[in-house]
């Protein structure tokens, strides 16, 4: 058992007690349990475990280059991690692109350290049986942001613009379920069985709390996951075709829900059942 | 101006007037064009869900553009074409069981790409609904539906209005979330049946 794991298993087991305890109490909604919990293990998240991991690789020497990713600008200026999360998306001169932190991270992985995008690509989220060195990355990186309020400019038209299309892509009902993002995030005060479902398209507070606790340490996948992830997922569950891992489909929907996120404290890597 | 500009010009200024602004702007327009170029080319196929999926069938685009608010005419136009889509039961039954309907309504799965094709689907309906009162983790996204037939009575006029609101619930209403289960195959005759059953038969934890 490593640290992780065991980590993994204690966190389990106080949760299960809790769950236990105030299941007791009817009164207590689900949402409230969550929170309880979410406060009994503020203290030790295990998404510290990943933002150190991630830490070490942005500063190791890596891939065909032998380099590190401290000459990577993530906006802020070369190697500036500081509170770079708070300002993105955000247009890249160099690129000529919109880009997330993971599309930005790839970037900087392939041209610095000359690893093929492909190979970051293939399998871009972490599971049990292997880790993710650009999903540990961004759990660094948005670490780093952790206390500072989210800032997205939307000054540069390209931003604007991908804030436009990711309006509408959220809005965008297709597949066998006719299922859009709207569906269930347009809604204020409603949910899906016991999950409270936040309103991330008309109730700026809803759209502050859902996006500025994302990436966060899934307890029940016992994993930290990225923001990536946490579009992919909705998607799958939208009954949709796979979005590409860092597309501009992606950014331009991330886009929307940071822009809406403006004003809010960033408080992750967060936690989540 | 000849009489051909002069036609042309009406015919372009009658076309601004019935352009209603879909999601706001004067580039309107060329976004919804670029939004639907990115979002063809950035999906990919996963499993059962193909890329084909994105594209959207008229009602799916209308809903979209005008953000579930269409202009009254469309909404009845598309409602009605729904509705004349609807297959009906070839043996005029709409009753099947209400036990295998509560299975059903509480399994969210399928069609996912996790799923397999030949997985058996959910009917999603506790996701949404509240139905048997035992059932206390209902979802809140649609009405409840908690004493659905004792309040409307049992007979077989509200049963047919209840499997066409399963089989096409945008034949009513052209952009409600809820899916169309038996316009898109999701579910079976058989299966949605049952469903009415669940809500209908006056045996049904729904209606007790």
């Amino acid at each position: 058992m490593n640290t992780n794991q065991i980590f993994k298993a204690v966190m389990v087991l106080a949760l299960s007690g809790s769950l236990t305890a105030v299941a007791e109490e009817k009164a207590v909604t689900d949402s409230q349990r969550i929170e309880q919990y979410r406060e009994m293990i503020s203290d030790g998240n295990p998404a510290e475990f990943d933002e150190m991991r991630g830490e070490e690789l942005w500063k190791t020497a890596g891939g065909p280059k032998n380099a590190s990713l401290e000459k990577c600008d993530l906006g802020k200026g070369k190697g500036v991690v500081k509170g770079a999360y708070a300002e993105m998306p955000r247009y890249f001169k160099d690129t000529k692109k919109v880009q997330d932190l993971e599309s930005r991270l790839l970037t900087c992985m392939t041209t610095l350290q000359g690893i093929p995008e492909e190979q970051i690509t293939a399998k871009p989220f972490a599971s049990d049986k292997k880790e993710s060195d650009i999903s540990s990355l961004t759990t660094y990186v948005v670490g780093q942001s952790k206390g500072m309020k989210m800032k997205v400019s939307t000054k540069h038209p390209k931003v604007k613009e991908a804030y436009e299309i990711g309006k509408r892509i959220f809005n965008y009902r297709a597949g066998p379920y006719d299922f859009a993002c709207s569906t269930c995030h347009a809604t204020s005060g409603v949910r899906i069985r016991m999950q409270d479902l936040p309103n991330m398209r008309s109730s700026k507070k809803d759209a502050q709390t859902a996006y500025t606790g994302w990436p966060a340490y899934r307890v029940s996948q016992g994993l930290t996951r990225s923001f990536q992830w946490r579009l992919n997922d909705c998607f799958r569950q939208q009954r949709f075709p796979e979005p590409k891992y860092a597309s501009e489909a992606t950014i331009a929907l991330t886009t929307f829900l940071a822009v809406n996120a403006n004003g809010a404290e960033y408080v992750g890597p967060g936690l989540k059942r | 101006m000849n009489t051909k500009s002069m036609i042309g010009f009406a015919v372009s200024l009658s076309l601004a007037m019935v352009a209603v602004p879909s999601q706001a702007g004067d580039s309107g327009k060329d976004l919804d064009a670029k939004t639907a170029m990115i979002v063809k080319r950035d999906f990919r196929d996963k499993g059962i869900a193909k890329a084909t999926r994105v594209n959207q069938d008229e009602l799916q685009a209308a809903c979209s553009k005008y953000v579930d608010k269409l202009p009254k005419k469309l909404k009845a136009k598309l409602e009605d074409k729904e509705a004349e889509a609807i297959k009906w039961p070839a043996d005029g039954k709409f009753m099947g069981d209400w036990k295998a309907g509560e299975k059903l309504a509480q399994s969210g799965k399928g069609m996912t790409w996790k799923d397999k094709e030949e997985d058996p689907r959910g009917g999603n309906c506790y996701n949404c609904h509240q139905l048997s009162a035992t059932e206390i983790a209902y979802g809140t996204i649609g009405p409840s539906l908690l004493h659905f037939g004792k309040e409307r009575g049992y007979g077989e006029d509200i049963q047919r209005y209840a499997y066409a609101r399963i089989y096409n619930a945008k034949a009513g209403n052209a952009c409600a979330n809820m899916p169309r289960f038996g316009h898109m195959g999701i579910l079976t005759e058989a299966q949605m049946k049952d469903l009415v059953a669940l809500l209908l038969d006056p045996e049904s934890p729904v209606n007790k």
